[in-house]
């Protein structure tokens, strides 16, 4: 038997409770069960076609506002745990938010309502009828669920479930060209969630349980217990999930074969899940062991974010050249988780919620060039500025922040960052973000003056196109929030500065799961 | 009967690492299949083997008796079947879709998303 149970006097009296749930506490679980019920609903309506953008955008409106009350509500009263059947851990299975989870869940709410309506046009008929919005519900399930979850093996069925759906979205036409791009992300995915489940086992081994605040207590007690070889384990798996060097070759290989809506969700959404689960067991669960894997991660995000960039700039496919600006993007993250001191980690998470809404807004844009100069290749765009004066403007604001330029989203994050580095004195680790930030402003700036600024070719260029409404939206809503976070940062870093106070002493996070302080 | 099954593990990830070291896909998968069987008798053995009593709570008592099997494993390594199988059924169709539509199940040849022969970027105005 696994040490816990045996050694631990266990009321039993105190194991469940049988008043029911405050009404605050359905807050944590409403997004994955709105999520799910959609999804269910979205495929009993498979075959009309027509009812599915109509049922999945207000049900993402609904998700938007309770992830919002979510966020209210853990910022007023402290993390929110819910529990499975009453029973109180180690006995039930536990839901807790706290405002990081919150905070994160919110952002991928807002990218996946976004990315709903700019489906409404990107996603044909057929597309739909293979189940596009019941996959999206579903990626949203899995995401939330993941980020509210209080128990580490469900982390890693939340990460199968957004995995299958993701697998689901990414093959949505079955081109060549996406046949293969999923054959390297499933099979590389799958190992990655398989090394997580090893090391979940190894924590199981270890601890005797599977709660994350219980394990969180445990290693805070007995720093002696072997905890290195789990940590390592960790980082690589979620290292692979994020695509961190030197496992991220499945992302350029995969990421700009499917549709545009389908590339802007992964990019925003996938690869930041990885980073989220990496603060939350690296930070939270095992916080002796950071500090010892602090020089591989570094090491780690040194090297993601300079070859990334190197291949950025090798690009002539402007799909392809985004997506090694969204490896760069997960360099920074861990060159702050490396960091690991507050203001590393403030940097980093506040660059996480920043990449989650600009890397969605970036695809958008690339797939709406691609659409209005006929392909994506950058030698062959030309005169785009011409024939679409706004959309290049907005490209422009955008491709700034993914560089990390004032004043958008992009430099606060970036700055924390460089300051949080040179102050623990890691100062490589600062060159490694300027330099990637030079390289990502070289690779975007030489998309813009050829893809953008150089005029046509005479005679070519076409006519002028327009955008439809459902195009415009969610793009406009997208790059006022990269905007609004460039000019006033200061209400979104208290609350990532709270978050990050949450995750680093989670007394309060303890005492949510264990109302009596603990068994 | 731990240090058994430890050695039946470590022969599980040998023969699934081999396996995905190659380069045809169907191998791979198979790979795959056996790395998903190694890691649930990983959880197993985590979870300590106690003794042969079926955990079932007596009559009147309120928790395990000394010696049962612990249920909670047994409970992991069935959400983790059920995941490895319908991700593995997932795989094999996708397997065959790409084997059928790409020519080939030599993952070495499978580059129609990252052509080999890519144009350089445009160096000038």
């Amino acid at each position: 038997m696994a040490s816990s149970s045996s050694t631990h006097a266990v009321d039993i009296a105190q194991a469940m409770i049988t008043a029911p749930s405050p009404l605050g506490e359905w807050l944590v679980i409403l997004p994955v069960a709105l999520c799910i019920i959609v999804g269910a609903v979205l495929m009993l309506v498979r075959k009309h076609t027509f009812w599915h953008p109509v049922i999945a955008i207000p049900a993402l409106v609904l998700l938007v506002v309770i992830d919002a009350m979510l966020l209210y509500a853990v910022c007023t009263t402290g993390p929110i745990t819910m529990v499975a059947g009453r029973w109180l851990p180690p006995f039930g299975i536990a839901f807790s938010a706290d405002i990081m989870s919150a905070l994160f869940a919110l952002a991928a709410s807002i990218v996946g309502l976004a990315g709903a309506i700019f489906a409404v046009d990107d996603v044909n008929r057929s597309g739909r009828r293979y189940g596009f919005y019941p996959f999206l519900m579903l990626l949203l399930a899995g995401v939330s669920g993941a980020v509210l979850t209080g128990d580490i093996f469900n982390l890693y069925v939340w990460f199968e479930v957004l995995l299958i759906s993701s697998f689901g979205l990414l093959i949505l036409g079955s081109t060549h060209e996406q046949l293969d791009g999923a054959m390297k992300y499933a099979v590389l995915n799958l190992i990655g969630t398989t090394l997580f489940l090893i090391a979940v086992a190894y924590l199981y081994a270890v601890f005797g349980t599977l709660n994350m605040a219980d394990v969180a207590m445990r290693a805070r007690d007995d720093a002696t217990l072997p905890t290195a070889t789990i940590a390592a384990l960790f980082v690589l798996a979620f290292g692979m999930k994020a695509a961190a060097f030197p496992v991220n070759f499945w992302l350029p290989a995969s990421y700009h074969t499917p549709r545009t809506v389908v590339s802007a969700l992964f990019g925003g959404l996938l690869t930041k899940v990885g980073i989220y689960a990496l603060l939350r067991v690296m930070v939270m669960i095992l916080p002796g062991d950071l500090a010892n894997l602090g020089m591989l991660i570094g090491i780690s995000a040194f090297l993601t974010i300079l070859l990334a960039g190197m291949g950025a700039i090798a690009q002539h496919d402007m799909r392809r050249a985004v997506g090694y600006i969204v490896i760069v993007g997960i360099g920074n993250m861990l060159a702050g988780v490396a960091i690991g001191s507050v203001e590393g980690l403030e940097g980093a998470v506040f660059y996480a919620l920043h990449s989650i809404i600009l890397m969605t807004a970036l695809y958008f844009v690339t797939g709406l060039a691609g659409k209005l100069a006929g392909g994506f290749s950058i030698g062959a765009i030309a005169g785009l500025y011409r024939r679409a004066p706004a959309f290049s403007g907005l490209s422009l604001a955008l491709f700034f922040a993914a560089a990390g330029l004032p004043p958008f989203s992009g430099f606060w994050p970036k700055a924390i960052l460089v300051k949080s580095a040179l102050a623990d004195g890691s100062w490589w680790l600062a060159a490694a973000i300027l330099i990637g930030g030079f390289f990502s402003t070289f690779a975007l700036g030489r998309v813009f003056l050829l893809a953008y600024w150089r005029p046509a070719p005479l005679g070519g260029g076409g006519p002028v196109i327009r955008l439809s409404t459902l195009e415009w939206l969610p793009l406009i809503g997208l790059s006022a929030l990269v905007i609004i976070f460039g000019l006033y940062p200061e209400p979104l870093l208290a609350v990532v500065s709270r978050a990050v106070e949450g995750i680093l002493s989670p007394e309060g996070y303890f005492m949510s799961v264990f109302p009596g302080g603990g068994l | 009967m731990e240090s058994v099954l430890a050695v039946l593990v470590g022969i599980f990830f040998a023969a699934a690492i081999y396996l995905m070291l190659s380069r045809h896909s169907i191998r791979i998968m198979l790979g795959i299949a056996i790395l998903g069987n190694a890691v649930n008798l990983l959880i197993f053995t985590a979870g300590r083997i106690t003794g042969l009593t079926p955990p079932i709570i007596e009559e009147g008592a309120d928790t395990l008796g000394a010696g049962t099997a612990n249920p909670l494993p047994q409970a992991l390594i069935l959400t983790a079947i059920v995941i490895s199988f319908s991700f593995l059924a997932f795989l094999l169709v996708l397997t065959y879709r790409a084997y059928q539509d790409l020519n080939t199940d030599d993952t070495d040849d499978m580059r129609s998303a990252e052509p080999k022969d890519q144009p350089m970027p445009p160096t000038g105005y």
